[in-house]
């Protein structure tokens, strides 16, 4: 014989489907009369005893909601079964697949009337575009406010770009390859196992420097001078260097991890309070 | 001219100025609004408005807050339906491309419409969108139901159920459109 909780956890599943089948039958617009009303009443009265819990009061109101649902659902489609406007959706949807679309256009026009409307100005635009135009200066004042910038033309040599920090004084690689060398160094001087804490590394004394770390080191990453080892449990961030520049293969799916550097958190590190 | 033609003739001049300018967002004039600006009788001036514009192919057209045709409609239905000066004829396919839209999104449409009316107003949108793909290329077939939705032809609810909206109840006559596509079907057969 069925143990008592057996029979409730029988109970359970009979009515959690019920309240699906009803669920779908709402939510995909099915004909209603697929659900047997009379079966699922029946099944709800014969587990309505068993019932202690308030959770199980509460699967049963539901139920009995869905089924009464679908009822209101059934007296719908009757009545616009009884309508005109009333088509088989398989009987139109199997036309409207056989028809082609100038066809299928030419028909909608006939059976379209679209409105006639004129836009017009109204009087509260007129007034806001009055208001509008008496508050604005004439031109020859407006221009006054701001004088366009006189520029001339003339020579500049390589050191003033490099001043205005246009161009760099070294090339770009050479640059990049410079700094590999100061992390690698950087690594068997302070470094654990080949590797150094990210921060470390580019922490400088002031927040504009250490930006500029952290805008090379991205570099480094990219070009194969480096990669990163991150461990998210301890929230900790390596920067390990490799000995020769890695080139990476087409098929290798790269990936972009962003580091944040913000002012706040070169403070902390400032006071040694970040990893 | 009699007071009282005379009195018609400058309720008929109102009503033109009410209908034909776009007043609101939506076009068209709601029945308050009328009996406000005309009086009571403003059924009677919109009848003889009608008898005016048949001659220019157009129509005084009522759309009923219950969404349906009412046959003897009373004074407070008439107050809360909405009035409009439609064509009363149809546009040819010529015309209608002037209006800036292509054959393919009428025939989208016309699918739409006739699929909502024939699941009783309600679809998902995943099947209509289903339906549009058999006759418009895949990349289309979301744009134009945004852009139907946008016009105020179809809208749609949380759980992505499409329905007719006011344009279509406004300018669709939905039977003929379902009669028509069925008809020509058959004529095909």
């Amino acid at each position: 014989m069925q143990s008592r909780k057996a029979y409730e956890k029988l109970g359970r599943e009979k009515l959690q489907r019920i309240i699906e089948t009803c669920k779908s039958v709402e939510e995909r617009s099915l004909d209603p009369f697929l659900v047997d009303v009379n079966a699922d009443i029946g099944t709800v009265r014969q587990f309505f005893a068993e019932w202690q819990i308030p959770e199980d009061l509460c699967l049963d109101a539901e139920t009995l909601h869905r089924i009464a649902s679908v009822v209101k659902l059934q007296s719908e489609w009757v009545k616009h079964r009884s309508t005109s406007l009333y088509t088989d959706p398989f009987l139109l949807e199997d036309k409207l697949k056989r028809m082609d679309k100038a066809e299928i256009a030419k028909t909608f026009l006939r059976v379209w009337h679209p409105p006639i409307e004129w836009e017009q100005i109204s009087i509260h635009s007129l007034s806001e575009a009055v208001r509008y135009w008496n508050s604005l200066l004439p031109l020859e004042e407006r221009w006054k406010e701001n004088p366009p910038n006189q520029t001339e033309t003339g020579h500049t040599t390589r050191e003033e770009l490099v001043r205005e920090r246009i161009l760099r004084d070294i090339a770009f690689s050479e640059e990049l390859e410079t700094f590999w060398d100061e992390l690698r160094n950087f690594v068997k001087e302070k470094g654990e196992r080949g590797k150094i804490r990210y921060w470390d590394f580019i922490g400088s004394e002031t927040y504009d420097k250490t930006v500029e770390r952290a805008f090379m080191t991205s570099f480094l990453v990219t070009y194969g001078y480096a990669t990163l080892e991150i461990h998210p449990l301890e929230e900790e961030t390596f920067l390990v260097p490799y000995e020769k520049p890695v080139v990476r293969s087409g098929n290798t799916q790269l990936v972009s991890i962003p580091i944040s550097v913000s002012f706040s958190e070169w403070q902390k590190w400032k006071r040694g309070e970040l990893k | 001219m009699s007071k009282r033609k005379a009195s018609y003739a400058a309720k008929l001049k109102r009503a033109t100025h009410l209908l034909f300018f776009k007043r609101h967002a939506k076009p068209g004039v709601k029945g308050w609004e009328l009996h406000k600006a005309l009086g009571p009788d403003y059924p009677k001036v919109l009848k003889i408005m009608d008898d005016y514009l048949k001659n220019l192919d157009l129509q005084v057209k009522t759309v009923f807050d219950e969404g349906r045709q009412i046959e003897k409609p009373s004074l407070e239905q008439l107050d809360r339906a909405r009035f409009y000066v439609a064509l009363r004829g149809e546009l040819v396919p010529k015309e209608a491309k002037m209006i800036g839209w292509r054959i393919d999104d009428f025939a989208g449409l016309a699918i739409a419409i006739a699929y909502i009316v024939s699941k009783k107003g309600k679809a998902p949108r995943e099947d209509v969108e289903g339906l549009l793909r058999e006759k418009l290329p895949g990349w289309k077939v979301g744009l134009n139901i945004e852009r139907y939705i946008r016009y105020g032809y179809l809208t749609q609810d949380d759980s992505r159920q499409l329905y007719l909206d006011w344009r279509t109840r406004a300018e669709v006559d939905q039977k003929a459109l379902i009669d028509l596509l069925l008809s020509v079907e058959t004529k095909k057969k």
